[in-house]
């Protein structure tokens, strides 16, 4: 892990509402692993904490995040330009590659929103004997990101894209038709709807592995903020930045 | 130029020391900053068994702050000695026990646990802790436990021994004061001021317990008039802590009093804070021509002819 200035190579609208930033650094490029994410200083002094971001790409010695702004930090993200410096920490947190193992046939990546983030990355390094089905869930078209990502299903709640309805819905009708054989799912998006596909991997005998996303102040297990109760175990509490933020989404309480 | 400091007979390389619950044990961020620089490292506060702490949400960012509500998890001192010290012994920095507890008699035993090791240079107790005995009621806000505390402790160490201050009381000198009276070495001013704030989408506080501690930026003024309140009652040095995130952070403190200081929440957005603040203060030194960091502090330039008293608002 280190802490890096880093040059911002561009910034561009992946859709209407979210941007992708790739900045250089060769030090990531070469030891980022997918699912693991990055602490972004945003500003100087305002905000006054650092984002994380997941690494949604590497591309020689490019790295990319994506994010849709919604408050204080990803406004000011949002005005930077080419050329900038970006004060980033990383790579924190563990890797989606710890939890494959032959035990599985088909990886479904299920992705809500912006949640979306971290499987281009995984997808380029899963192992290529294993089918990918990737299912993406968003409020409205404009929030659906497909960059990167391989064997597309879509829903949006308005049904300006793909499949109307919740992404746990298409998911149920899918795996209805189709036989994918034994399966294990990756998730990452807001918390309700991976409770829910969570619960609905249970409910088929699938494991179900979760990236989990809460307010950070450190993103390095120096501040004990980011807590998780855990099921079972000696200790009540992981820490989601160092000990995950992936997990076993059978022990933990989301 | 001199940048030292001696705090009963334990040399501190210098005055910047990185504060309780801030920076872990010391052994987090090896990567990325080389602690064997640092004044010292005060550790998470220990407490006799391990504590799991509060529920999340533990913290939230508020106008150049943050609130925490981390409710003192920590992996407890037994755990601390076998498995953190001996990699910090190896570290060639003064390490700085931090204890918390919920008795008079909890923080004794857990004192006299560390006193005995080797790697343990010094102790830092935090008495913004609810007293069980006492319905949970802070000791920090009570002058006569403060005063048990710092006697009881005295008696147990030859180490030096630093009561931390809450500054959520009415007079912090009057704390001091009694810490002093009763044989502290130094005290730390200040821990976390008590404040809130609330999602109004949801209508709910934003850290789980509804109020927690305020650290960072936002706390310095109010750090720096209790350090300069403090200073001005007691002899003994005192330790400024609140909102430092940059070497003329630190210099403010040392012109009002400060004898040390410590870096907190800027730890999180730059684990190095605190080696940018120690070249800074030791150029600012040079560049002014001050050739001990003692001649700076406490300093202020005051017009004499305004005394606090007549000073209305
Ligand atoms: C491990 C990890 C990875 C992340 N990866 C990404 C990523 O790849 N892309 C990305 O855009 N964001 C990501 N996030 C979230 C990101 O760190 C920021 O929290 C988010 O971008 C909002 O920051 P802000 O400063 O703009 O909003 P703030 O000013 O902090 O918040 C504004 C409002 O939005 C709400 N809010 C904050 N974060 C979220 C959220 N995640 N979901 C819903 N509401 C929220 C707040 O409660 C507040 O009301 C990640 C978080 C974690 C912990
Ligand atoms: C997340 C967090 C955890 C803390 N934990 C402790 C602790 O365990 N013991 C303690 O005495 N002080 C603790 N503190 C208080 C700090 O040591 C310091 O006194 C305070 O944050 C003010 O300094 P700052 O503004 O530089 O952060 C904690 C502060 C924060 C932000
Ligand atoms: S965010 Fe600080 S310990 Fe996880």
């Amino acid at each position: 892990m280190k802490q890096e200035i880093v040059q911002i190579h561009s910034l561009e609208y992946l859709t209407n509402e979210i941007l992708e930033l790739t900045f250089i650094s060769d030090y990531l490029s070469s030891v980022a692993k997918p699912g693991q994410f990055i602490n972004i200083r945003v500003g100087d002094n305002f905000p006054l904490l650092r984002r994380p971001f997941s690494i949604f790409n590497v591309e020689g010695n490019k790295i990319s995040i994506v994010f849709n702004v919604i408050g204080t930090g990803t406004k000011v993200l949002a005005r930077k330009r080419k050329g900038d410096t970006l004060d980033v920490l990383g790579p924190c947190g563990n890797s989606f590659l710890l939890f494959i193992d032959d035990s599985f046939d088909t990886a479904f990546f299920v992705g809500g929103g912006i949640g979306v983030a971290p499987f281009p990355f995984l997808t380029k390094h899963f192992p290529s004997h294993k089918k990918i089905v990737t299912y993406l869930g968003g409020r409205h078209k404009k929030l659906i990101v497909t960059k990167g990502l391989k064997n597309i299903k879509i829903s949006t709640d308005d049904g300006s894209d793909g499949f109307q309805g919740t992404v746990l819905d298409l998911i149920k009708k899918d795996f209805q038709e189709n036989d994918y054989g034994k399966i294990r799912f990756f998730i990452c998006g807001p918390t309700r709807m991976m409770k829910a596909v969570a619960n609905y991997a249970n409910t088929i005998n699938a494991d179900c592995y979760a990236s989990l996303e809460c307010d950070m102040a450190c993103g390095i297990g120096l501040c004990q903020g980011c807590n998780i109760e855990v099921i079972g175990g000696e200790r009540k509490y992981k820490l989601v930045c160092k000990e995950g933020t992936i997990f076993e989404t059978k022990t933990v309480w989301l | 130029m001199k940048e030292s400091f001696n705090l009963r007979n334990v040399e501190f390389k210098n005055r910047i020391l990185v504060a309780s619950g801030t920076f872990g044990y010391g052994d987090e961020v090896p990567d990325l900053v080389d602690i064997a620089k640092l004044g010292g490292i005060v550790t998470k506060s220990l407490s006799m068994k391990p504590r799991d702490g509060n529920p999340s949400p533990r913290i939230t960012e508020t106008s150049s702050g943050m609130l925490n509500s981390i409710g003192l998890a920590n992996i407890g001192v037994h755990k601390f000695i076998n498995e953190k010290l001996p990699t910090l012994k190896k570290s060639n920095s003064t390490i700085i026990a931090n204890i918390a507890a919920s008795s008079v008699e909890e923080y004794c035993s857990v004192l006299e646990l560390l006193d005995g090791q080797e790697g343990v240079h010094g102790f830092e107790i935090n008495v913004s802790c609810p007293n069980v005995k006492e319905g949970g009621l802070s000791f920090g806000t009570d002058v006569k436990l403060v005063s048990l505390i710092t006697k009881e402790l005295r008696k147990r160490t030859q180490k030096p021994l630093i009561i931390k201050l809450t500054p959520n009381v009415t007079h912090i000198s009057d704390f001091a004061r009694a810490c002093e009276t009763e044989g502290a070495d130094a005290v730390s001013v200040i821990n976390t001021v008590i404040g809130m704030s609330v999602n109004i989408n949801t209508r709910k506080p934003k850290i789980a317990t509804t109020t927690g501690g305020l650290s960072g930026p936002a706390i310095k003024p109010i750090a720096l008039a209790k350090v300069y309140e403090t200073c001005n009652a007691i002899k003994i040095p005192v330790i400024g802590i609140g909102g430092i995130t940059s070497w003329e952070d630190a210099v403010e403190f040392f012109i009002v009093g400060a004898s040390m200081v410590q870096i907190g929440t800027a730890n999180f957005i730059n684990p190095a804070t605190g080696i940018s603040v120690v070249e800074g203060v030791k150029q600012y030194c040079e560049k002014n021509g001050f050739d001990d960091v003692e001649q700076i502090i406490k300093s202020l330039q005051t017009d004499k002819t305004i005394s606090i008293v007549d000073s209305w608002l």
